[in-house]
Parts: structure tokens; sequence; C-alpha cells
């Protein structure tokens, strides 16, 4: 029997970059908060201070700070007609486990979407046609714009201290920013950080060949920084632990480095860790939510009454919670009606690894950080005419020197050997020359029919709950998007000097064991209509107007671009009204 | 290897009123000590032993994989939580699904090299004339591992090339480890590529573009300015 805890004015469910936002914001409005996290608490100092945290075999090859599959995992399968086995081991994407969530362990690659993203429908379809699109596409549009959006993607930059150059101020082309992005309302709040030789002639190649480079937008600092909460960041050490790591210099924004302190000090907040929310409860009307059961770590049962619940646990677990606690209805394939599980998305990844003469060209590897990088936009979005080409989509192109850690990143010519002597000295002879940019394509994926979750009827977690299942396979048109864009990247990497360039080209089957970033998006998205969205434009669920669902789960689609930068925005845009509007008047903000 | 699991259990933490801040907290990894064998019999340790030397060989550029410490640091990792999977899903039902399903064996990383390792004594002893894989000469051993490799040299009651994959993976985990996990001896496959190891600031190096960093190399528990 659960024990009833003291109601709450709101109760939060997972404390990552979500989490961390509507907390603070919620709080700051005067009302009585809780946040439940399934993890640990984790803090710079303790978690991954700088005497250990740039160890490569603890957090990137053994997944220390990251959810154990033991506690709960997802299963997956290509095609309907599979059976779903479980991920027993995490591969194609990274859980984040604990306070900060993915927002700990990322590269801070902290980009903003196109205006066109948005409308992604009505762009393509008036672009090209309606045929143009595959029958079995279910591109939808967002349901905001990007006025609504912009000034949410300022708030979260100036919190993060974002490091970048701007391309389009208030309209204006500005000189050595990405020309492409949308018209921003004020630049960076901190320039962009230094670059490494790889990144100077990749970027001097990519002009060569007609493009406008550009550096990275990163929220690994070029300066110190505080932001308008009072939390100041350090500069970024280049040091090469970004991704899958802590930062231990406070120079990555993460909750930890921008919220959380200031978020503890508002006596009305509380975090409660270590707590698995097991699912949403609902009053009889099955319209309102009356709070959420947990499980502490000793598989004690508490319920946590609340007059408002916000689901920002990461986006496969906002589903899964959806499903086990009977909100909306689940998605069907077959019909494709629902709204519980559909449009699940993921990216495109693809590269080249240039090798280079090893006596002319030293590219010091390990000087590195997460989210430098020169880029290029012209194959992203729409930026360029898809009517010749027969597919839609497309991706930024970047040489990002993320890392040199040898476990990882010991790139080796096609055709050497595994092991031995050769193998020796082809590690000796590549490591300080080569150019590894395996993920150098950051190419969207855009939903289609057959790409959805459910509940998987045969595995289960330690409660005896069904798992979350996958069903996702690569479809012809993200191939066929990638394919081209892996060739333009792969001129300008040969561009740069290279006397070899190895393409690693995107091939399908969708492959679980393979890392393709943590970009899951989807499941619950958002929309205009409650026939084909689980949420509002606010996030608000269209069945249950008193819980708010935050994250990726909202996206329709994925872009060619890395998700946090949005889903901070969507937070920042969400919380807005419901500071705003839901506050003043409890109940639906969008009448359908 | 320190996973923070034991220390989680039976207690949810409140936090209210600042961030939580206890003196002398911290996570640190549990270095490797020299010393007996944690998990394999002798007769594991000596196949372990003789194999990462094949994979690693002793040469100009360093020392063998036995000698840089690859077999311990095996020993310790499956003597613990690694070993033992114990972050893996690991309930059933087990069932053979597609390549990219990912690994479905109910078997353990500690249950494996336990298994593979005796029928690879075995087969030696079968076909070299009553030799174990650790009697056997270099050429004979780089014939065998030839053979896991490509799945051609057969294991009874193990899959030979995922072995092989498995043990390949965990020796050059350990080579290019920090040396508090057993392997890695004096930096050596560091040293080698021209890694400078845990430095964690290359502020002043990231504008000296195509120059070769200077730094000595360091690991967790080592720098050249510190004593011993």
């Amino acid at each position: 029997m659960a024990q009833k805890l003291p109601a709450k004015d709101v109760v939060i469910v997972g404390l990552g970059w979500t989490g961390s936002i509507l907390s603070y914001e919620l709080a700051d409005a005067g009302l009585d908060v809780i946040a439940i996290e399934r993890g640990p608490w984790r803090d710079t100092a303790t978690s991954f201070p700088i005497s250990y945290a740039q160890d490569e075999l603890r957090y990137r090859i053994q997944h220390d700070m990251f959810l154990r599959p033991a506690q709960m995992t997802v299963t997956f399968r290509n095609k309907p007609s599979e059976t779903a086995l479980p991920v027993r081991h995490l591969g194609a994407f990274m859980l984040g486990n604990g306070v900060g969530g993915g927002g700990l362990h990322w590269n801070a690659e902290t980009w903003r979407f196109l205006p066109s993203d948005f409308v992604l429908r009505s762009h393509l379809t008036e672009r090209y046609g309606a045929n143009f699109l595959p029958a079995d596409m279910t591109v939808q549009d967002w349901g905001i714009t990007w006025d609504e959006i912009e000034p949410h993607y300022d708030t979260f930059e100036y919190l993060c201290g974002t490091s970048g150059t701007a391309g389009n101020l208030k309209g204006k082309i500005q000189d050595g920013g990405n020309p492409f992005e949308g018209a921003r309302s004020r630049p960076y709040p901190t320039p962009a950080q230094k670059q490494p030789f790889s990144h100077t002639l990749y970027a001097k190649a990519a002009r060569e060949l007609g493009y406008k480079p550009f550096p990275q937008p990163s929220g690994n600092l070029s300066q110190p920084y505080t932001n308008p909460l009072g939390v100041t960041l350090g500069q970024c050490t280049y040091c090469g632990y970004c991704e899958w790591f802590g930062c231990a210099n406070y120079s990555k924004a993460s909750p930890q480095t921008t919220i959380l302190p200031a978020l503890l000090r508002k006596p009305n907040f509380e975090a409660r860790t270590e707590c698995e929310v097991t699912r949403i409860n609902l009053d009889r009307s099955g319209k309102r939510a009356t709070g959420v059961t947990f499980v502490d770590t000793s598989g004690n049962e508490f319920e946590q009454p609340a007059d408002l619940v916000i689901l920002c646990a990461f986006q496969l677990f906002n589903v899964q919670l959806l499903l086990m606690s009977g909100i909306g209805q689940p998605y069907d394939p077959n019909t494709g009606q629902g709204q519980i599980g559909r449009n699940f998305t993921h990216q495109t990844m693809s590269g080249v690894i240039g090798f280079f003469d090893k006596d002319k060209f030293n590219f010091n590897p390990f000087v590195a950080s997460g989210a430098i990088g020169m880029c290029i936009d012209e194959f992203n979005g729409d930026n360029f005419d898809h009517g010749p080409l027969g597919f839609v989509g497309g991706g930024y192109l970047g040489q990002v020197q993320t890392n040199g850690r040898p476990i990882e990143t010991t790139p080796l010519p096609p055709g050497t050997p595994a092991w031995g002597a050769k193998w020796k000295q082809a590690l000796r002879d590549n490591y300080l020359s080569a150019v590894t940019a395996t993920s150098g394509v950051h190419g969207s994926m855009y939903s289609y029919r057959d790409n959805y979750f459910d509940l998987d009827p045969t595995y289960k977690d330690r409660f005896g709950r069904p798992l979350l299942r996958m069903t996702m396979d690569f479809h012809d048109n993200e191939l066929k998007m990638s394919a081209y864009l892996t060739d333009k990247f792969a001129e300008i990497v040969q561009k740069m000097g290279a006397k070899q360039v190895v393409k690693h080209v995107r091939k399908g089957p969708y492959d679980v064991t393979q890392y393709q970033t943590s970009h899951l998006c989807g499941g619950a998205i958002m929309g205009g209509d409650p026939k084909s969205s689980a949420i509002n434009k606010y996030l608000q669920s269209w069945d249950v107007p008193n819980l708010f669902v935050q994250g990726a789960t909202a996206f329709p689609q994925n872009a060619g671009y890395n998700p946090t930068g949005t889903v901070g925005a969507l937070a920042y845009w969400s919380a807005a009204a419901i500071r705003s509007q839901y506050l003043k008047n409890p109940g639906p903000l969008v009448h359908a | 290897m320190a996973l923070c699991i034991a220390p989680a259990l039976a207690r949810a933490a409140t936090i209210k009123g600042g961030l939580p801040w206890f003196p002398g907290a911290g996570d640190p990894p549990t270095p490797v000590r020299p010393g007996p064998w944690l998990f394999f019999t002798a007769d594991e340790a000596a196949a372990v032993e003789a194999l990462v030397d094949r994979l690693i060989p002793a040469d100009e550029l360093t020392p063998g994989g036995k000698d840089v410490g690859c077999a311990v640091f095996i020993d310790r990792q499956l003597a613990g939580p690694q070993g033992r999977y114990e972050a893996r899903y690991m309930s059933g039902p087990f069932q053979t699904g597609t390549k990219q399903q990912g690994d479905q064996s109910p078997l353990t990383a500690s249950q494996h090299y336990r298994q593979a390792l005796a029928a690879l004594d075995r087969a030696c002893r079968d076909k070299y004339g009553d030799k174990a894989f650790a009697q056997l000469a270099d050429a004979q051993k780089d014939q065998v591992i030839t053979g896991l490799e490509k799945g051609s040299f057969k294991l009874d009651g193990a899959e030979s090339s995922e072995f092989f994959k498995l043990l390949l993976k965990d020796t050059q985990n350990g080579f290019f480890a920090d040396p508090i996990y057993g392997a890695n001896k004096d930096m050596a496959a560091w040293k080698m590529i021209g890694f400078p190891g845990t430095h964690y600031d290359y502020r002043d190096w990231v504008e000296r573009h195509n120059q070769r960093v200077t730094l000595p190399t360091v690991s967790m528990t080592s720098h050249p300015d510190w004593s011993q």
C-alpha cells in the first residue's frame, strides 16, 4: 500500500535539463515544487572532480554515469513483424541517470533549428508538392512559429552562456556566422571558442569550395560567464572529455553549472533522488492527474499528490510513463490512429576519416572540446533545392574534434590488421595525423508510420512492468540524404589535403549496437490537432490538462541538428505559458 | 572499478535548502594492486598471458601485452562487477535475434572466459600434440588466434569469433586505459601514439597549430614531478 505524502503544487518527474528549468520557473512563480529523480544526486566536486574525471575506461567504455539496463531498458526490433529483444547493454544511444540527466554527459553542441523546421510539412508541401514526400512519411508541423520560439532559444543560450558567432542578427546577415540561421534577437552571450588546427584547415577548404563555414555554437565556454540566475561558469580548457563525461571545470553548461545552485536556494523547492516514478495517477474522470506514484530504492511505494504534473524524464521514459498510466490513445501503426508512441525518430549520422601525411600534419586530436568545431549549413534542412535530388532533409557538415581518447579514437586505414605488430605500427603512424570525423555529417531523421513505440508483451523491468518496445528502421529517404551529404563532406576533407579519405556511410538496417548520438525524439509529439498529437503547442496534454510533457518527446520529427537547444527553448516556452496563462486559469490552453 | 550501486541502496535522499556537500566525499576508482590472480586459475592465466602477448607483441614500440599488464587488467575486471555483467539486463527469455539487436547471450563475461579458455586449451592439446595454448611456438599461437578471429578454429562450447572479439576488446581497453586499472604500465601505450594522458588543460596548445605537444605524459596517479 502506497504511503500518501503531503500534497504539493507541482511534481516534476526527472531532474535533468527540462526538470531543472521547469522547477526553477515554477518555484520562482511561488509554487511549492518537488522534483523526483530516479538516479543519484551528482555534483562536480564529488562525482567527476578533476582528479578522476578524465577516466575513459570508467565513463566512456563502462558507462559509469548512465542508466544501467539492469535497472531499466527498452526492447528493440527493426520491423513490426520481428520479435523485439531487450537492449541488454546500451549501444545506439546513451541514457542519462541522476540529477543533470543528459545535460551532464552531452557534448554541449547548442544549436537552433531552422524556422522552416517548425512548419516542415507545410513548407515542403508548398515548395515541392504533396506527392514529393514518401507516402509513409508522417512529418508534421509543430504548431509553433519561429517568432514564438526565438525568445526562448535566447533565454536558454543566455542561461548556458553559449559561445558562438551570430549569423543573422535581427534579419541582418553577419560575417563569420551561419547565414542560414533564423533571425536572432541578440548575439551569443560569449564569443566562439578557439579552434584547433583541423578546424581551421576544414574551414579554409570549405571556403575554397564556396561554402560559408562558421564556428559551432558551444556550451563549452570560451570565457568565464555569469548567467542571469547569478551562477558562474568557468572557461573551457580543451581537455577532450565532454560527451560521456561530467565536466570537472564547471565550463560545460549543465543543470549543475547553470541552474541547480540557484534552484536549491529556493525554500519552496525540494529534490528527492533515487526514487523512480512508476505511474501518473488520474482521478475517476481520467481527465485530471492527481499526482504520481514512486518507489524508493528499498521498494517502498509512495504517492505524491500534486495539482500540476510535469513529465521531464528522458524521451523514452516520458512515453513509457504515458503508456503505463493509460493517458491518451496508444498509437497503432496499422491504422495510423492514436497519439502515444507515434513519430519516433533519431539521427542519421555518417562521416569520414581523413588520413594525412604524418610528416606534414599533426592535429593533436586530444586538444578538443565536445562542441568546438567549424561547420557548414548549406546542406541542412531545406537550405538547398531537394527537387532534383529525390529526398528531403539534411544536416550540418562539421569538423568537430571532440576527443583523442585512445580507446575510442584510434583511426586505422582500411586493411590494417586488428592486432599484432602491424596494428601497433599503424596506430603510431596515424593517431596524430588523422581527422576522425565519423560523425561529421549530422543528418536529420524524419518520421514514418512504422517507426514507433508501444509496450513490450514479454520483457519486464524489475517491478514486473512492461519495457517500452521500440520499432525502428532507416528508410530510403534518410539513406539517400546521408549518402549525398557524406559525399559533399568527403570533398571538403579531401580538399584539406588528406592522402586518403575513407567514407563511413550510414547503411540500414538501424542497429541498436552502433552509437548514433543520444538524440531520440518523438513518441508524444506536439501539434495543432489532438488526433495526430499528444500535446498542444504549449506541451500540455490534450487529454489531461494539468499534465505537461517536456523534452524531445515533443518533436514531430528530428532536424539535422543536435536537439538540446530546442529542448531548452521549448521548456522555457512551456514554462512561460504555464506562468502567464495556466496558473491564472488552470485548464486547456488550446481548445481543440 | 567502483560502480556507484551499493551506497544507493535502501535510501532516498531529500535535497533541500542548498547544495549538499560533505567533506572528503568522492567516488574515485580503486587502484589495481599486484598480487595473486583474483579470477583466473593458473592454467587460465597462463593462456591469457600468452594470448595478450601475441595480440600486443613486444617490439621497439612497447613491451608485450603480458608485461604491460593486460592479463592482470582482464583478471581484475572479470573478478568485479564488469565480469558479472551487473549493469546488464540479464532477464529472460533469452533468444537469438538479428545482429542489429545486439548481444543476447545469457553468459556473463566471466562465464564466457571460463568456458572459452578451457575449450581453447582442449582444442590446442588435440591439435598440437598435447600442448596447451601457452606452450605453443609463437607462429602456432598466431595461427590459432587467426583461426579464432575468423571463426575457423572451433571451440567446444563457445563461439570462437565471439570470444576473440571479447578478448581483443578487453586487451586493447586495458592497453589504452589509465594505468590505475593494471595495464598500460608506464603509460607505454599512450607514449607509443603520442597521447599525453590525463592533462586537463590544453588552453596553451589549442592555437599552436601543427605543433607536437611537448608536455610530459601523465596519468591519474603518476606525474614525473610526483614522488611515488
